[in-house]
């Protein structure tokens, strides 16, 4: 904190209201209202609650379809983090190595971030549509590709258009971390070691540490949240609700099956599952990485 | 000899990359030139077509038959209303909650400062029900206001801001001081145009989430004249080349403030000298 500060006086608060306000609205009252869906259950008219205690949760863990959605989250976050993160390492790497064009493969490489994922979704169903899909077509005479039947092949399909846009992301915070590497530090690395793909193992990637950790944080929050306007544009959940997300799936519950009580139990298990990734994170990984 | 190589490697790399982004817009955007039988006998073309014009003035202005109450322009309209908002609102509302954190000796400071940083980990997602309800009981379903605000209460710029006003020396606030400046002043004068690359990053960064918001707009929406771009690539029907042309042109706006700005972009957010 700073040394020197203003005193504390009505006018903090005036700094402080519009956001806070904004939060307390529409945000802390939405979350508590989410409690209170979780732990009631509507009748069937829709004209009152009862509280329920837990039985919105023993729903949704009865509920095989739950499992495959949390499996189904489970490795796409995974699968997702592990190839865009090494691309974008891969490329980042690269970008950093030539002596010429450096901003211009910058500039090449980094707007695919800035489209909507559910815009490419939409360009990912031209690629994969039966009719006229190219990436359809040659799966298909390589394995018989067929996503609407297969849970393997549809698995491919969102993971593609899934990985697409996040490599930028991936490329654009792992140049920047190279580039915050000292350069005296990677030229003494050079008078040691003389193999470079040892070096970068041994020394450039450690240094990443920081980077690395934070984008499988990102990774995995785009994997679970923001990955919504691609299901929902490319297999909306074929070929049987195995490519539906966690969030996918609490969206459908509550909208189509207007069964708020389980898409508010839902959303609970959400809230849980994100916060112990960020005490892992906070806890276990920040003790043991090096910055600088 | 080896350091050609390796050069060699890294380019070839890099262009192998860059095919596999461009190389499907490309594809989309070429296929929106050509004509609708073509496209359905031929499949997605690499070659532009000469249907340019025709296929995207099309979909820009033709109202009724396409859509049915709203043209892909007023989408444009709403997206960019709701784009801007978000990045005026959240900037505007973090710039002074982290001001207030940082240089005030608030009572409660922690306490404060978990209220607003825990939203971080309660994406709009994971209220999207109680959100849309909490809307419905202040009548602001259908309106801009109503696009805006829900997506505006973040937290994420706050943090930004406070992380860097952190790194502004204390000696700023005593020479401020000893000029007579009241909070207001010092903050007008000095803070914000010492963070104008990061208020520039953090505008890009929310008008770009703010545009690209998908499954919000669909649920708080009902009347087509609030539709906007994203979510409209669900609900547009019309010829397949009208589609490739709606989806090019809905790219447009985001990819061309990320390339035109990103050297801001990248300033603000990694604190680039």
């Amino acid at each position: 904190m700073k040394k020197v500060q203003f005193k504390s006086s009505y006018s903090q608060y005036l700094f402080l209201a519009p956001q806070l306000g904004i939060l307390l609205i529409f945000l802390y009252w939405p979350i508590i209202q989410t409690f209170r869906d979780a732990f009631t259950m509507q009748d069937a008219f829709g004209f009152g609650a009862t509280f329920v205690w837990f039985d919105n949760f023993l729903f949704i863990f009865d509920d095989p379809a739950y499992f495959i959605a949390f499996k189904f989250t489970i490795i796409y976050s995974f699968v997702i983090t592990l190839i865009t993160g090494s691309i974008g390492l891969l490329l980042a790497v690269q970008a950093n190595n030539v002596m010429h064009g450096k901003s211009t493969y910058k500039t090449l490489l980094i707007w695919p971030y800035a489209i909507a994922p559910a815009v490419v979704g939409v360009m990912a169903n031209y690629f994969f549509s039966e009719r006229f899909g190219l990436l359809y077509h040659l799966f298909h005479e390589l394995w018989g590709f067929n996503w609407y039947e297969s849970v393997f092949d549809s698995y491919i399909y969102v993971i593609i258009a899934g990985s697409w846009k996040q490599i930028s992301a991936n490329f654009i915070f792992f140049l920047a971390g190279l580039q915050a590497i000292q350069k005296s530090v990677i030229e003494a690395s050079m008078i040691d070691c003389k193999n470079s793909f040892r070096r970068f193992w041994t020394i450039t990637f450690p240094l990443l540490m920081p980077t690395t950790f934070f984008l499988i944080i990102i990774n995995i929050t785009y994997a679970f949240f923001d990955t919504f306007g691609i299901i929902d544009t490319t297999t909306i959940g074929a070929p049987s609700g195995e490519t539906r997300t966690l969030v996918y799936k609490a969206y459908m519950d509550g909208f189509r099956g207007l069964d708020l009580g389980s898409a508010g139990a839902q959303s609970i298990m959400m809230m849980l599952i994100v916060l112990v990734i960020t005490i892992f994170q906070f806890r276990y990984i920040e003790g043991k990485i090096h910055y600088n | 000899m080896t350091r050609f190589i390796t050069s060699s490697f890294a380019h070839l790399i890099l262009l192998i990359g860059i095919l596999v982004m461009v190389v499907p817009v490309w594809m989309i955007f070429a296929s929106s030139t050509h004509s609708s039988s073509m496209i359905n006998m031929n499949g997605l073309q690499m070659l532009l077509g000469d249907s340019f014009y025709e296929n995207y003035l099309r979909v820009l202005l033709y109202q009724g038959g396409f859509f049915k109450e709203i043209t892909a322009l007023k989408m444009f309209f709403n997206s960019f209303i709701m784009a801007t908002g978000v990045a005026i609102l959240s900037v505007v509302t973090s710039l002074m909650a982290a001001y207030a954190l940082v240089y005030y000796r608030i009572k409660h400071a922690t306490l404060l400062f978990w209220i607003i940083f825990i939203t971080i980990l309660v994406p709009l997602e994971l209220r999207i029900f109680p959100t849309y309800s909490v809307m419905a009981e202040l009548n602001l379903v259908n309106s801009y206001f109503g696009l805006i605000v829900p997506i505006s209460a973040s937290a994420i710029a706050t943090l930004f801001f406070r992380q860097f006003y952190k790194t502004v020396p204390d000696e700023l606030l005593e020479s401020a001081k000893l000029d007579g400046a009241n909070t207001w002043r010092f903050f007008v004068d000095f803070l914000i145009p010492l963070s104008k690359t990061m208020i520039v990053a953090m505008l890009i960064f929310m008008f770009v989430f703010g545009y690209n918001q998908y499954l919000w707009p669909l649920l708080v929406t009902t009347s087509e004249q609030y539709w906007t771009v994203v979510m409209g690539l669900k609900m547009m029907s019309g010829s397949i080349v009208h589609r490739f042309a709606f989806v090019m042109m809905s790219m447009v706006p985001p990819i061309l403030i990320i390339i035109l700005l990103q050297k801001h972009f990248i300033k603000g957010v990694f604190q680039d000298k």
